[in-house]
């Protein structure tokens, strides 16, 4: 028998999942270790969603192996796989003729929790997701932060030992975000298995432990935030927005180029990436006469040269 | 797949979010089969003879009831799951829990036949105030309005697996229901029909269901009654394996 404490949570190794002759996901491996904050990143259409809809039961592997708590992800265990882990899905869910209590209660009662229990379970949840004095409204008077909120209670209401989040705060302003990113973490701190997909690449800095990087169902990069940051972009990035004239001075761009790290053209600007204090002063020295912005780098550089910059829909 | 507990909690889902709604639903369901009764039964029936020996009304009020069944639960599981598997993304949440799309699925289809049930309930209290049910038979038609239920719930089950929008379930309700209700029975004895016309009639889901009712009402069960529940079983279980291929196949990727 594998140990618990050492069993990883999710363990995909050479996942495939095709529709028809499209892949979307084409042979993914990860490995999310018990109590971390795992984060999958992409582009659109990179196969994120459908990775996650794989390891909660709502699609089929095509091809390789997928684990769960150890266990295959295979029909049989689906039932009980389903009974450990809680989704917070993309699209909002929540029952619109409910009350916010009683969306709590009837979706404990489809695990087969007792009312007495979903009653007390429904009680803390209100609780952690700061909507204490909405219990009695229907869904429909709620804000987005709210329900997004509830739809985090409900992902809890069987007290999962994974809990899977897609895009929790897409659509969110910046108060209501901050307020789910406090919420995940609380989570994190309980030591509850959390995986995550999302857009921001604040958000995943913020959250995540580790993180894959997809695009086109291949994992492109994997690593820590940090790590994938020194290792990709390097300390510090310098943006120069050419002129027309200026993006045509070959000499000057050569200069420009080779002062940093390394260098990335798109269309009119110049992204310098700069390892630690290196070459920093020589590039600075160069751009007394050029519009940039001088910042450190972050997880959405390393996204931006890995994935490039074209729009993805 | 088979159903299990969780059927009966997906149930009660819909039972719960029906609670506001249920003073609308006994207007619809008491209303539309009580003006057939007085402008079919009691107004154009006032030019009929007498079918049987009884009134024209009293041959109508069986076949009332039993499309009223028929309506109840074609409603629910095409516009109602249909909103609940698409608009509101209901069935996904659930999903995401130990139920399965088969529990999903004949929850659904058993708070339909629920529907049925209470419209039948309904329906009969009226017709007896009326004096259109001869035999205190008549009351076997609130079980058998059920079994008409699930049986029409698993039916409109396969139209919304199929259904890429709202405007599919206008060919469903003309094709379908609107030529059983005027072609099963209801208002006319199938045996008046060509004899070719009569077997497509029989078989019909709802000429069967009408079969029974009248036979219940009218006090007469005979042991023809199980070759029509054993017909509607068939057609139930057919529905109902075809309903959870469709869904799953819309639900599960």
């Amino acid at each position: 028998m594998s140990n618990a404490a050492t069993t990883p949570v999710i363990e995909a190794t050479g996942l495939w999942k095709y529709f028809g002759t499209r892949a979307a996901v084409a042979g993914i491996t990860l490995t999310v270790a018990p109590g971390e904050c795992f984060g999958l990143l992409g582009p659109n259409g990179a196969g994120k969603t459908t990775t996650i809809k794989m390891i909660t039961c709502l699609a089929t592997p095509s091809d390789g192996e997928l684990r769960v708590f150890g266990l295959p992800v295979v029909a049989s265990n689906h039932r009980a796989l389903k009974a450990r882990i809680g989704i917070v899905q993309q699209e909002e869910s929540l029952d619109p003729d409910l009350s916010v209590e009683q969306n709590l209660t009837v979706y404990a009662s489809y695990f087969g929790i007792s009312p007495r229990e979903a009653a007390r379970a429904a009680e803390a949840l209100i609780a952690f997701a700061q909507i204490g004095e909405r219990r009695r409204d229907r869904i429909r008077s709620l804000s987005g932060g709210m329900k997004r909120r509830l739809m985090l209670a409900r992902a809890l209401i069987n007290q999962p030992e994974l809990i899977v989040l897609d895009e929790p705060t897409t659509g969110l302003d910046p108060q209501a975000r901050r307020l789910v990113w406090e919420r995940i973490r609380s989570l994190k701190r309980r030591g509850i298995t959390i995986l995550l997909t999302t857009h921001y690449m604040e958000e995943a800095a913020q959250l995540c432990d580790r993180l894959v990087i997809m695009d086109g169902g291949r994992i492109i990069a994997e690593g820590r935030p940090s790590d994938l940051i020194e290792v990709h972009v390097g300390a510090e990035v310098i943006e120069v927005y050419l002129s027309e004239a200026q993006g045509a001075d070959k000499a000057l761009l050569d200069r420009l180029t080779n002062s940093a790290w390394q260098a990335e053209r798109v269309g009119q600007v110049l992204y310098l990436y700069i390892r630690d204090g290196h070459t920093e002063a020589a590039a600075l020295a160069l751009l007394a006469d050029l519009e940039f912005t001088h910042r450190r780098a972050t997880l959405e550089d390393v996204f931006l040269r890995l994935t490039g910059h074209a729009l993805r829909d | 797949m088979l159903p299990t507990i969780g059927a009966l909690r997906v149930w009660r889902r819909d039972f719960e979010s029906w609670k506001r709604y249920a003073p609308a639903f006994f207007v619809v369901a008491l209303g539309e089969p009580l003006f057939y009764l007085l402008a079919i039964g009691y107004g154009l029936g006032h030019f009929v003879s007498d079918i049987g020996g009884h009134p024209y009304a009293v041959f109508l009020a069986p076949g009332i009831i039993a499309s009223a069944a028929m309506n109840s639960a074609s409603f629910e599981t095409t516009f109602s799951s249909f909103t609940r598997m698409t608009e509101q993304n209901t069935y996904e949440a659930i999903l995401a829990t130990p139920c399965s799309v088969a529990d999903i699925v004949a929850g659904d289809i058993l708070w339909a036949a629920t529907k049925s049930l209470l419209s039948v309930v309904f329906v009969l209290l009226v017709t007896a105030l009326f004096g259109l049910l001869p035999s205190p038979l008549a009351i076997a038609l609130v079980p058998v309005g059920f079994l008409v239920g699930i049986m029409f719930g698993s039916l409109g089950m396969v139209v919304t697996g199929r259904a890429p929008s709202y405007d599919f379930f206008s060919y469903y309700f003309t094709l379908v229901i609107s030529l059983m209700f005027l072609f099963s029975g209801v208002f006319f004895p199938i045996e008046i029909l060509p004899s070719w016309a009569r077997i497509v009639a029989w078989v019909l889901p709802l000429t069967h269901a009408v079969h029974i009712c009248r036979a219940f009402a009218g006090g007469a069960p005979g042991l023809d009654l199980l070759g029509s529940f054993a017909w509607m079983m068939l057609v139930t279980v057919v529905a109902f394996v075809f309903a959870e291929r469709l869904v799953r196949r819309r639900l599960v990727l």
